[in-house]
């Protein structure tokens, strides 16, 4: 009864109207349905996007794939060259790279996790970490070359590494310390109430806990740096002759595909492409075993 | 005896401790002040290495459009233009697809669905900017030249602003096309931070917004876009940190041209891939290589601001 009366009477609005309400009723549902539809549009474009790129890369690359591609290094055009040299320089230089920045990382973020917390100092570092993990990795390149390369009188490989390890440091020292962050304080205040000294628990309690996710962030950061061209550009330049010395220039495979790519002739433009291939498949398998690292962990 | 030995045991591992924790705190805080000292020397390496510019061309350079190795006139006019147009531009293109994606993953993706959807978009990130560079030379450059510039030109025909704006020849290079690329490669940062806000909205809001009868874009709307506004634009914010320091994937598609048009579709460069293409071209020392420092410096500038607010606005929700 009194429920009729406030429906027909009080309240205002297209209630009252049944046609009203219903036209409205009908348009806030036409509203509705046509941003659903926008926003599936928009996930297919996505989803398409990356199709295309992998798409594209496949049908560029393996064409070229052979076995000389890993067998001879890169020579000069219209040689059937590999490329051999450009692979083992990225493997190098990713790999001194990870082991300088990785470690220095690993002990930023447990200091911003057990030590410094919220101090004034481990907030400013964890703010320019911040910003170095957007930084343009191009600056780290020009840094890199005031820093080492102009000093000592030449592009080198050393100098690469130590432009990739700048770019390491601040992926490992975010999930590092979100990671020991994660950790229950029992499974500390239980270490401690044993008699273990500070830095042990972290070692042995911490690290052990969150070794997961630690080596997830160190494995994100391999991935992103495999790929990385613009620092190394002014720093280990390139090198088409065979050279693993860290003191003289050396190759990786996204200088070498940069370089030929933008050539005019058609078997490096095609090697280009083999190695665009080898880098996207190594970089995207990276990320996905990290990713499901993290996801069996959390 | 055996009381001597879990004595003198315990003793050592005190004694472990008293020296080893000092060394291990020290070490962790030193690597902190490392990282102080890593942006520190970032910085004033840019400035000192650009100050032969800054003090050649004073505050003028950073206005001045000409680009002149001939002779030796540097300006970074043309490349702070470029970098800001293409970088705004791409936010244009980016920041709505992105938010359909935040939205389809958070609100209408059935769940099995969520985390395979979720991860190609995050894949999309992982991509090496070159592979970018080469899929837009050889894919997206013809796609522009042939189809996509000359309707545009063709469309605004005749329209006062727009026809200066979209005009001359397609060559599918250029600002334009710069900015589609980077739109594309901003696209999963801005989508998976702003899916990763929505996410905090606490799910009492959204459930008695549904529950009073609100759609699912009413409730977006209304309560999901109030509560993590300030986030949201600090995604956006993070995307163009990312687009203003691109660097390989817009030096393939940009066109290299040292000169200002009106129309989007011309040529140009922006700071980073003028760094890229002219830097084997510079000899040490010489006031080109300082220019370019110097533009690497402008670079930082404006890149650190625009992180600095971003990571203001997000770090309250979010730990990005």
């Amino acid at each position: 009864m009194s429920a009729t009366i406030i429906t027909a009477g009080t309240v205002p609005g297209p209630a009252k109207d049944v046609q009203a309400a219903r036209a409205l009723g009908r348009r806030r549902h036409r509203v509705n349905l046509v941003v659903k539809v926008l926003c599936v549009v928009a996930t297919i474009i996505g989803l398409l996007l990356l199709a295309s790129i992998l798409f594209t890369l496949l049908w560029r690359g393996a064409t070229g794939l052979s076995l000389a591609v890993f067998t001879q290094t890169t020579k000069p055009p219209g040689s059937n060259g590999g490329l051999l040299n450009a692979i083992i320089g990225t493997l190098i230089q990713t790999g001194i790279g990870t082991l300088i920045g990785a470690p220095i990382g690993l002990m930023v973020g447990t200091y911003l996790a057990e030590y410094g917390r919220s101090s004034p100092l481990a907030n400013a570092v964890r703010f320019v970490s911040d910003v170095l993990l957007s930084a343009p990795s191009i600056l780290i390149g020009l840094f890199v070359y005031e820093l080492m390369v102009q000093p000592f009188g030449g592009f080198s490989g050393i100098a690469g590494c130590i432009a990739l390890a700048v770019l390491v440091i601040p992926i490992v020292v975010r999930t590092t310390e979100d990671m020991l962050q994660l950790i229950s304080p029992s499974l500390r205040e239980a270490a401690v109430a044993l008699g273990a000294p500070k830095w042990t628990v972290i070692v042995h309690i911490c690290y052990r806990t969150a070794k997961d996710g630690i080596v997830t962030g160190i494995l994100l950061a391999v991935a992103r740096i495999a790929g990385e061209t613009a620092p190394l550009l002014f720093t280990s330049l390139g090198n088409l002759n065979w050279s693993i010395s860290l003191s003289q220039p050396m190759a990786s495979l996204p200088v070498t595909i940069y370089q030929y790519a933008g050539s005019a002739f058609d078997d490096w433009v095609q090697l280009a492409w083999v190695g665009a291939l080898l880098i996207t498949v190594g970089v995207l398998a990276l990320n996905i075993v990290a990713r499901f690292a993290l996801r069996a962990r959390s | 005896m055996q009381q001597a030995v879990a004595f003198s045991a315990s003793r050592a591992s005190r004694r472990g401790a008293s020296i080893g924790d000092p060394i291990f705190a020290g070490l962790a805080r030193a690597s902190g002040v490392l990282v102080l000292l890593l942006l520190g020397s970032l910085i004033l390496s840019l400035f000192i290495g650009g100050l032969p510019a800054f003090r050649q061309f004073g505050a003028g350079f950073l206005f001045s459009v000409t680009w002149d190795p001939v002779h030796q006139i540097f300006g970074a006019g043309v490349s702070v233009y470029g970098t800001l147009l293409t970088s705004l531009l791409a936010l244009i293109f980016a920041v709505p697809l992105a938010f359909g994606i935040a939205f389809f993953l958070t609100e209408l993706a059935p769940p099995w669905m969520r985390r395979p959807v979720g991860t190609a978009i995050e894949l999309l990130a992982a991509v090496p900017s070159i592979i970018y560079g080469m899929w837009g030379f050889f894919v997206i450059v013809p796609i522009m030249s042939q189809y996509v510039e000359p309707t545009l030109i063709d469309t605004f025909d005749g329209i006062p602003v727009l026809q200066d704006l979209f005009a001359g020849p397609p060559f599918g290079t250029g600002l334009f096309t710069a900015a589609m690329i980077l739109a594309v490669m901003v696209v999963p940062f801005i989508a998976a931070t702003m899916r990763d806000v929505f996410e905090t909205v606490p799910p009492v809001f959204k459930e008695s917004a549904y529950g009073v009868g609100c759609t699912t874009w009413e409730v977006m709307r209304s309560i999901v876009i109030p509560y993590t506004r300030v986030s949201v634009v600090g995604g956006i914010m993070l995307g163009l940190g990312r687009a203003l320091g691109e660097t390989m994937a817009v030096t393939f598609v940009i066109g290299n041209a040292d000169r200002i048009s009106a129309s989007l579709f011309s040529s140009g460069n922006t700071i980073a891939s003028i760094v890229a293409l002219e830097f084997p071209e510079s000899s040490a020392g010489s006031l080109k290589l300082a220019s370019l420092l110097a533009l690497g410096f402008i670079l930082f500038v404006i890149s650190f601001i625009v992180l600095a607010i971003s990571r203001m606005l997000l770090r309250p929700r979010l730990k990005v």
